[in-house]
Order: structure tokens, then C-alpha cells, then sequence
């Protein structure tokens, strides 16, 4: 009997045993068997010991490997650009910086040629690997070369497309010659997506065989103020002070990039905790920002690039009695019925509370704006900042002066007998729909009534031909989304030249969108695929703006930036929209 | 015992050949792209290049073929390489499952990285409601309808009510940001080598730990009760308490015996999920387990490592379901397998 009660017990003594051996075993061992990690352990443990400075960076996706060209997310950029460096890089205000470069080509200087064909590079002096090697113009020219090949499946390749050879001239120079003119050739090796890599290094990895380098890929060298010391993958990276530095020594002895996670938890960490210093892309609702920002331990701040949230007018005839013919172009012959004509979408415009909507939707990441082209600040015209101020009064009296007037009594206006009802869609979105709302009830004081759809994003963005529901099709009066140019506009003002209207014809494949045809808007976009940069091309994007705004084709809503935080004892963040926000994680100290 | 044993041993390798089949096929087939995580302003050409590159325009069966050779062939190579340090043949050819979204790093690397947090943490809190669970639902069956039985049940209700990313949220907010006792991120890169970092350990566990143990031992203790609610009314029961033996004797060498052999098979076929992950645990206190892992790769369309994963998932399944049947006769004579 004795004995089969302690059997019993040591039944369940075993499952614990079981249970506990689970548990404990591996808590000893915290890092997976790779042979690489000896010395690099040691490394750490010597960071750990020293407990000195460290600046713990929060990212809620967490990076896959560092580096753009493997793996095209912002987090994988951003992991790489505390180590890697490009050229140059573009500034908060999309001014270009020279990083490697000791300045930057232009036509003046004779780094960019009069024909537009080349560009030629020069690198600093004396610049060395984080491992102390030379960085040579043929570490530049594989770079090029890594990820034009195509069987690299480069995520980055866009960057160096036009371009048909690099060469080095010398140890120092890099000559870059595309298949056209180009007049804006700072594309390749400018920003935190085409940094520089190590053609010693990488020797092995081009093309198929990228898919094998390992140690490489997580452990690339770097020219930054930083260098990997270890990086598990989605997890976190560990970085420490590189030695060979071409600039200032940095002032942290490690930064640990910490990834996974949430937004908001990421936020509270810095904010609230104070455990990390940096939290990035917290699309937090404004309110909980705010609240915890009261907190006082940091800061939360805002990078804006290009994006425009923003009402797109529809210039042709949606209505659903017309069948296949809804919202063709037909050249010109099925225009809208009552928003081709300037005054109604003008009032529209002027009713709208552009900064209600910015500051109680967008909070930290909007600002209110009257252009399609809102960045960089040289490119910004200044003509349509009116319509930062609400005027319903005066959309009411510019409708009655033009003879849109409400005949019958329901409250809603005519123009030639046709009441103004509008269709609004827009993807299914808490913060866009209450834009929608917000707008509708604007534009019932003036007299137009709108009827608010809203479609899943993956149907509405997804392209599918057979669904009436995407935004290419466009079967509504309005509809609203956000885009916006790159640093240098050319590729998005492209979009809307007449050519690039959607239609049945060519599969709505255009990015014309709003369907609108001006003939003064192709000629000066024709102007300015000639105009290398400089003031004339500055003057032409802001005609290019003004002509799409002034006439009604888009209705600009909110200037959408991205929003970060950072502890208020971590100085010398200069967030940044046109680059990674790591750009100049060198300068960062306490 | 032993015959029984190699048959079932034996039935399970069709079985895993099925899942793997199933488990890739399904993967294969689903909607979905590995490119579609990157940035849209990539062209399609570019994606293209991209998918070639990471082997996506083979057909199906050479895909699956390749996969199983290196999923069963290649990898088990190179565990046994890098345990013993040698090298079997042409070590740096042979082809390992690779991960797409960080391509170059072979998936079991990543797998073996991740196992030891979630072993720790989920374990932990496996082991802490096993020690919490059992003993409650025992109280609670022979002291039924008395306070403790009654607060006990009122907080399993809670414990399996309230879902384990609002407990985690509470946690958070009460722990770390009001009291500031634990931090709530996880440091994967702490090393245990003095008493400090140990406390450091056992602080940045404690909370997921908490939220976890508290949900599994809700369940287990409910489990436990009602188990042994059962059996206190039968008849062999009475006749040990008519024999005079000792309550506690009798609870626990009778009753709590054979109330134990449903419990058992719950938490055999819980073990697996020690591996899986609390995945959104994980999640949110930053603890970088398979569960993590899972739910990345799965964002990322990251099928060589779901695959993976997911069948890894498959046999631990597969072989604790047989441990439970095999612990079932040791616990129960009355169970006897030929």
C-alpha cells in the first residue's frame, strides 16, 4: 500500500521534474549555437560590464537585417543606417548633405555634366571600414553592382535604375552615366536606401549567393559612427562605437535597436517609463500622445516628407446610368455635370476647417496645407495659403454670385437644374471617417449634399479590373486618399499629364487619377523633365502645384508626417522625413 | 508495452509526411507574396527579380521535393555539425531552409535563438499554475461551496475570462509605469552570470510570467475540481474511508490518483504550446519566443519559416499526444496496452 502511494507521488514529482527541466534548462544559454558568437559575446559582455552610456532605440517592427538591400522595410533601413552611410544624405528639409562625398556635384562645380548624362562623385579623405580597411571608389562601383544583378533581388534596384554604368576614375572618384539625361541624378547613393557596402566583404555575395551570406548579411561593415556587434534576427541589434569614424567619435558606448512590440507600448516606454529613448513611428490616436507626453519625461516629434491627405475631384461623369461609360475620360466629351464648374469644388474648398481636422485627426502628425506638393520647403508655393482659413460665408455668397442657387427649397443647391449631391468614398478608416463626416457636415452649410461611402483598403488600394469599389476606377464624385512626391517631384507630377488618365483602354493603369487634362500642365511638365535643378525648377514645380490646385482638380486636406519620441535627456535628435530618422545618430549624446 | 510503443513510434512518420505535405501545400497555395511587405513604391519588374531570387517561380513539387531534403536531410546535418563541431561532406554547399524575410539566415538558426526565451518564459508559467492549479482544485472539490471553493472559482472566472493581452496591459500600467517594480521591455541580450543579472532575469520575467501562469492555472484548477468532483461520490472512495484510512490518505492516494489522469492529458497536450508560444504574451512584453517569430514571419509572408515552424508545431503535437497515452498506464493500472 506504502509503496503505491509513493508511486503515485512520484508520478507528479516526475511530471514536475519534467515541467521544471522545460523551464530552467535553457535559461543559462540565451543565444542559439552560431559559431560566430564567441568574440562577439565577449564584446558584449564587455558593454555590459562597462554599463556606460547606452541608448536604447524602440522599434516596433523589428528589423530583419540591417541593411535596405535585402529586405525593403524602414525598419531594416534604419538598423542599417546607425552603421552604414551613403553618399550624402537629404536633411529634415530635403537638402542634400554630403556624407562620404566631400561635396556634392552640381553643374556649377562641374560635378554633374551640362548634358545632364553624368555625375561625378569624390570621397573624403582617408576613410576607413569599421574594421580598418580603405574604403576605395570600387567599394562604391560594387555597390552598383551587387544590387543591379538582378538575381540579387535587390529591394533597392529602383534607386539605380537609368543608370548605365559606374566607374571608379581613381581611388577617390566615382563617375556615374545614365542612359538619358537625367536632370535630377542624386537618386543612387543619396539617402539611407543605397548606402555603401564592403566590396571585400561582399566579394562572394552578389547575385544567387546573396541568398547564402549569412555572417554578411546580419554583420555588414560600416563607415558610420557605429558598428554591429551583434544582431539577432527580428529581434534587436547591438551596435558599438566605431573606431575608425570619419567624423566626431559618437557619444554613446552602445546603442541597443530593440524591436517588436506595439506603437503604444513603445510610446509608454519612452514616455512614460523612460526605458528606452527613442520610440519611432508611434500611430498612436493624438490624444493618449498627448496625455502621456504630459508625463514630462520626453518629447514627442514629428518628420513630415511628401504626403498629402487629400479630396480628389472627379472631372468626369460618374453616374452609375451610364454604365461602362462611368468616369471615362472619352476625350473630354463625359465631363462631369456640375464640378467642372470652377465656383462649386472653389466653395467646397473654403468650407473646410483644414486646421480642426489636422489638429483634432492628425494631431502630431498633420499639418493643415493648401498644396499637392507641400515639401520640400523650396519647392512650396505660397499663392493658395487662403484656404487655410474656413470661409463658409464666402463659399455661400461665391455659389450665389455664380447663380448655384437652392430654386426649390430643400436646402440644397441646383446648377442647371441638377441638384449638388455628391458620392465620397474613401478606404475604411476611423481617422478618415471622420474627415468624411466632418466635411459633409461643412458642405451641407453650403447648401451640397454628400452621401459618404467606405471601402476596405485592400479592395479600394488592391487594383483588382473586376471590382467598381478601387480608387483607379473612381465611380464616386470625390474620393480621398493620401500620396505624395519623393524628394524631387518630377516622378509624382508625372502622374497627372493627360496620358496618364485611367480608362477601360488601358486597364486604369494611369495615376491621373482625378482625370483632369490641361494642356498647360503637359507642356511645363515637359519643361521640366529638361530643367536641371535650381531656381527654374523650383518655379516650375510651384506652377506645376498651382495649376492642379487653382483648378480644382485635388482639394489638399492634411500635410501627414510620421511622429517618434525621445527622452528630454537625449539631445540632438533632428527627426527626419526625406531620410532615415537615424540619419545622424552620431550626433546623438546626453 | 514495448510492442505498442514501435507500432505507434512507427505510425507516426506517414503522419508527419501527410502534415509536412498538407502544412506546404496550404502555405504554397495561399494568396500571398513575400514582396507584398515591401515598400509599393517597388516595381513589378523589381518584385519579380526578387521572387526569382528567392526560388518562387518552381513548380510545386520541386519546391516541396527540395524542401523536404532540406528540411530532413540538410538541417539535421548541420545540427549534428555544429553540436560536435565537425564537418560531414561538402558542409558549405549543402542548401539550408533559408528565411525570406532575412534572407541568408537559415531558419533553424533563428528557430534555435528563439527557443530558450520561450522555454523560460512560458515554461515558468507553466510549471507556477501546475504548482497554483493542482493543490486549489483539490481544496476546492473536498471543501466544496466553502469561502475558499468560492473565491477560488470566482478568480479562475476571471482568469480565463479576461484575455491575456488586457491582463498583460494592466500589468504594464500598474507594475511598470505606476510602481515602476519590473521594466516592460524584455532584454533578450541579459546574461545570467551573477546574482544581479539573475534578479534582473526573474524581474523582467515576472510579469509575463504573472499573466500567463494566472491563465493556465485558471483553467487547470477548474479542471482539477471538476475531475475530482467526480470521483469523490464512488463507491471506492466510501470503501477506503469505510477501511479508516485518513482523509488525506485517502484524497490523495485514491481520489486525487484518479481525478489526475484527465489533468495529465491536458497538460500533455498543453507542452506543445510551452514551444508555440504565448504569442500575443509575447508580443506585448517584447519577449523575442517562437510565438514572436511565428507571428513576424507570418506578417512578412515568410513562408519558409511558417512552414518550418508550423510543422515543428505539428510533431511536437504528434509526440506529446503519444506521452500522454503512454503516461495514461502508468497512472492507470487498469490500462493495459498490446
Amino acid at each position: 500500500m506504502i509503496g503505491r502511494y509513493s508511486s503515485t507521488l512520484r508520478v507528479i514529482a516526475l511530471l514536475l521534474a519534467m515541467a521544471f527541466v522545460l523551464a530552467a534548462c535553457p535559461a543559462a544559454a540565451p543565444t542559439g549555437g552560431s559559431e560566430m558568437a564567441a568574440d562577439e559575446e565577449m564584446a558584449e559582455e564587455e558593454a555590459m560590464e562597462e554599463e556606460g552610456k547606452v541608448l536604447t532605440i524602440l522599434y516596433w517592427q523589428a528589423a530583419s537585417l540591417p541593411g535596405p538591400y535585402l529586405s525593403g522595410g524602414t525598419k531594416d533601413q534604419d538598423a542599417g543606417a546607425i552603421t552604414l552611410e551613403p553618399l550624402a544624405n537629404y536633411d529634415p528639409n530635403g537638402t542634400i548633405v554630403p556624407r562620404l562625398a566631400v561635396e556634392i556635384p552640381t553643374i556649377e562645380n562641374g560635378g554633374v555634366s551640362e548634358d545632364l548624362m553624368t555625375i561625378t562623385w569624390t570621397l573624403k579623405e582617408g576613410l576607413l571600414w569599421s574594421d580598418g580597411s580603405d574604403v576605395t571608389a570600387d567599394d562604391v562601383v560594387f555597390t552598383w553592382q551587387y544590387c543591379s544583378d538582378e538575381s540579387t533581388g535587390c529591394t533597392a534596384s529602383e534607386a539605380f535604375l537609368g543608370i548605365e554604368s559606374v566607374e571608379a576614375l581613381d581611388d577617390r572618384t566615382i563617375m556615374i552615366t545614365f542612359d538619358s539625361p537625367t536632370p535630377y541624378p542624386y537618386n543612387a547613393f543619396v539617402g539611407a536606401n543605397t548606402p555603401i557596402i564592403s566590396s571585400v566583404q561582399f566579394a562572394d555575395c552578389v547575385g544567387a549567393a546573396a541568398q547564402t551570406c549569412n555572417e554578411e548579411n546580419t554583420a555588414p561593415l560600416g563607415t558610420g559612427p557605429y558598428r554591429i556587434i551583434d544582431f539577432k534576427v527580428n529581434d534587436v541589434a547591438v551596435y558599438e562605437r566605431n573606431p575608425h569614424y570619419h567624423g566626431e567619435p559618437a557619444f554613446f558606448d552602445t546603442v541597443v535597436f530593440k524591436g517588436g512590440g506595439d506603437a503604444a507600448s513603445a510610446a509608454r516606454a519612452v514616455l512614460e517609463t523612460g526605458e528606452a529613448d527613442y520610440a519611432w513611428n508611434l500611430q498612436v490616436e493624438p490624444d493618449i500622445l498627448r496625455d502621456m507626453e504630459a508625463a514630462g519625461l520626453g518629447k514627442v516629434v514629428s518628420a513630415f516628407a511628401g504626403y498629402v491627405e487629400r479630396v480628389l475631384v472627379n472631372q468626369t461623369n460618374p453616374h452609375s446610368d451610364l454604365g461602362d461609360d462611368r468616369s471615362e475620360y472619352k476625350d473630354g466629351n463625359n465631363a462631369h455635370p456640375f464640378l467642372t464648374f470652377p465656383p462649386i469644388p472653389q466653395a467646397m474648398s473654403m468650407a473646410i476647417d483644414r486646421t480642426l481636422i489636422s489638429e483634432q485627426l492628425y494631431g502630431f502628425a498633420g499639418q493643415p496645407t493648401c498644396n499637392v506638393i507641400p515639401a520640400p520647403l523650396h519647392y512650396v508655393s505660397e499663392s493658395n495659403d487662403t484656404c487655410l482659413t474656413q470661409d463658409i460665408d464666402g463659399a455661400n455668397a461665391l455659389l450665389d454670385e455664380n447663380g448655384v442657387l437652392d430654386s426649390d427649397g430643400d436646402g440644397i443647391r441646383e446648377y442647371n437644374g441638377i441638384p449638388l449631391k455628391v458620392s465620397y468614398q474613401t478606404s475604411t478608416n476611423s481617422v478618415r471617417q471622420k474627415t468624411q463626416a466632418l466635411l459633409r457636415q461643412w458642405w451641407l452649410q453650403i447648401g451640397i449634399e454628400t452621401e459618404l461611402i467606405n471601402h476596405d483598403a485592400s479592395v479600394f488600394f488592391g487594383g483588382d479590373p473586376n471590382s467598381p469599389d478601387t480608387y483607379q476606377k473612381f465611380y464616386t464624385d470625390l474620393q480621398m486618399y493620401t500620396t505624395g512626391p519623393t524628394i524631387d517631384p518630377q516622378q509624382h507630377l508625372s502622374n497627372w499629364i493627360c496620358e496618364q488618365i485611367p480608362m477601360r483602354e488601358n486597364s486604369w493603369g494611369g495615376g491621373n487619377i482625378f482625370r483632369g487634362c490641361n494642356a498647360e500642365f503637359d507642356a511645363l511638365f515637359e519643361q521640366l523633365t529638361q530643367t536641371p535643378v535650381g531656381p527654374e525648377r523650383e518655379a516650375l514645380v510651384k506652377q506645376l502645384n498651382d495649376i492642379n490646385v487653382q483648378n480644382n482638380y485635388q482639394i489638399p486636406l492634411v500635410y501627414r508626417g510620421e511622429v517618434s519620441a525621445h527622452l528630454n535627456t537625449l539631445q540632438g535628435v533632428w527627426i527626419n522625413g526625406w531620410d532615415s530618422q537615424m540619419w545622424n545618430v552620431g550626433d546623438w549624446h546626453r | 508495452m514495448g510492442q505498442y510503443l514501435v507500432r505507434r513510434i512507427l505510425t507516426i512518420i506517414p503522419t508527419l509526411i501527410a502534415i509536412s505535405f498538407v502544412i506546404f501545400a496550404v502555405l504554397d497555395l495561399a494568396p500571398g507574396d513575400p514582396t507584398s511587405a515591401l515598400p509599393e513604391t517597388i516595381r513589378p519588374e523589381i518584385r519579380q527579380q526578387i521572387r526569382k531570387a528567392m526560388g518562387l517561380d518552381e513548380p510545386f513539387p520541386v519546391k516541396y521535393g527540395l524542401w523536404l531534403r532540406q528540411f530532413f536531410v540538410n538541417e539535421p546535418l548541420s545540427l549534428i555539425e555544429n553540436a560536435l563541431d565537425i564537418q560531414i561532406g561538402d558542409s558549405e554547399k549543402r542548401l539550408r531552409v533559408t528565411s525570406w524575410g532575412s534572407r541568408g539566415v537559415p531558419v533553424m538558426d533563428m528557430i534555435l535563438e528563439r527557443l530558450p526565451q520561450t522555454m523560460w518564459v512560458v515554461g515558468l508559467a507553466y510549471l507556477v499554475a501546475i504548482v497554483i492549479a493542482v493543490p486549489v482544485g483539490v481544496i476546492s472539490a473536498i471543501r466544496q461551496y466553502s469561502i475558499f471553493d468560492q473565491v477560488g472559482t470566482f478568480f479562475s472566472l476571471i482568469g480565463y475570462s479576461i484575455p491575456t493581452f488586457f491582463t498583460g496591459l494592466l500589468m504594464i500600467l500598474l507594475f511598470s509605469v505606476k510602481l515602476k517594480w519590473f521594466p516592460m521591455i524584455y532584454d533578450t541580450n541579459l546574461q545570467i552570470v551573477d546574482w544581479d543579472s539573475f534578479v534582473q532575469q526573474l524581474k523582467q520575467s515576472a510579469m509575463p510570467v504573472a499573466v500567463l501562469g494566472f491563465f493556465q492555472a485558471a483553467t487547470l484548477a477548474r479542471f482539477t475540481r471538476s475531475s475530482m468532483l467526480d470521483n469523490i461520490p464512488m463507491d471506492y472512495v466510501r470503501t477506503a474511508t469505510a477501511k479508516g484510512f485518513r482523509e488525506r490518505y485517502v484524497v490523495i492516494r485514491h481520489i486525487l490518483r484518479n481525478s489526475l489522469i484527465p489533468v495529465v492529458t491536458l497538460i500533455a497536450l498543453g507542452i506543445p504550446a510551452i514551444f508555440s508560444g504565448a504569442i500575443i504574451t509575447e508580443q506585448i512584453f517584447r519577449v523575442n519566443g517562437l510565438g514572436a517569430l511565428l507571428i513576424g514571419a507570418i506578417q512578412l509572408n515568410d513562408i519558409p519559416l511558417v512552414q518550418t515552424v508550423t510543422f515543428i508545431f505539428a510533431f511536437l503535437i504528434v509526440v506529446f499526444n503519444l506521452i500522454a497515452d503512454v503516461v495514461y498506464g502508468v497512472l492507470d493500472p487498469r490500462i493495459r496496452y498490446s
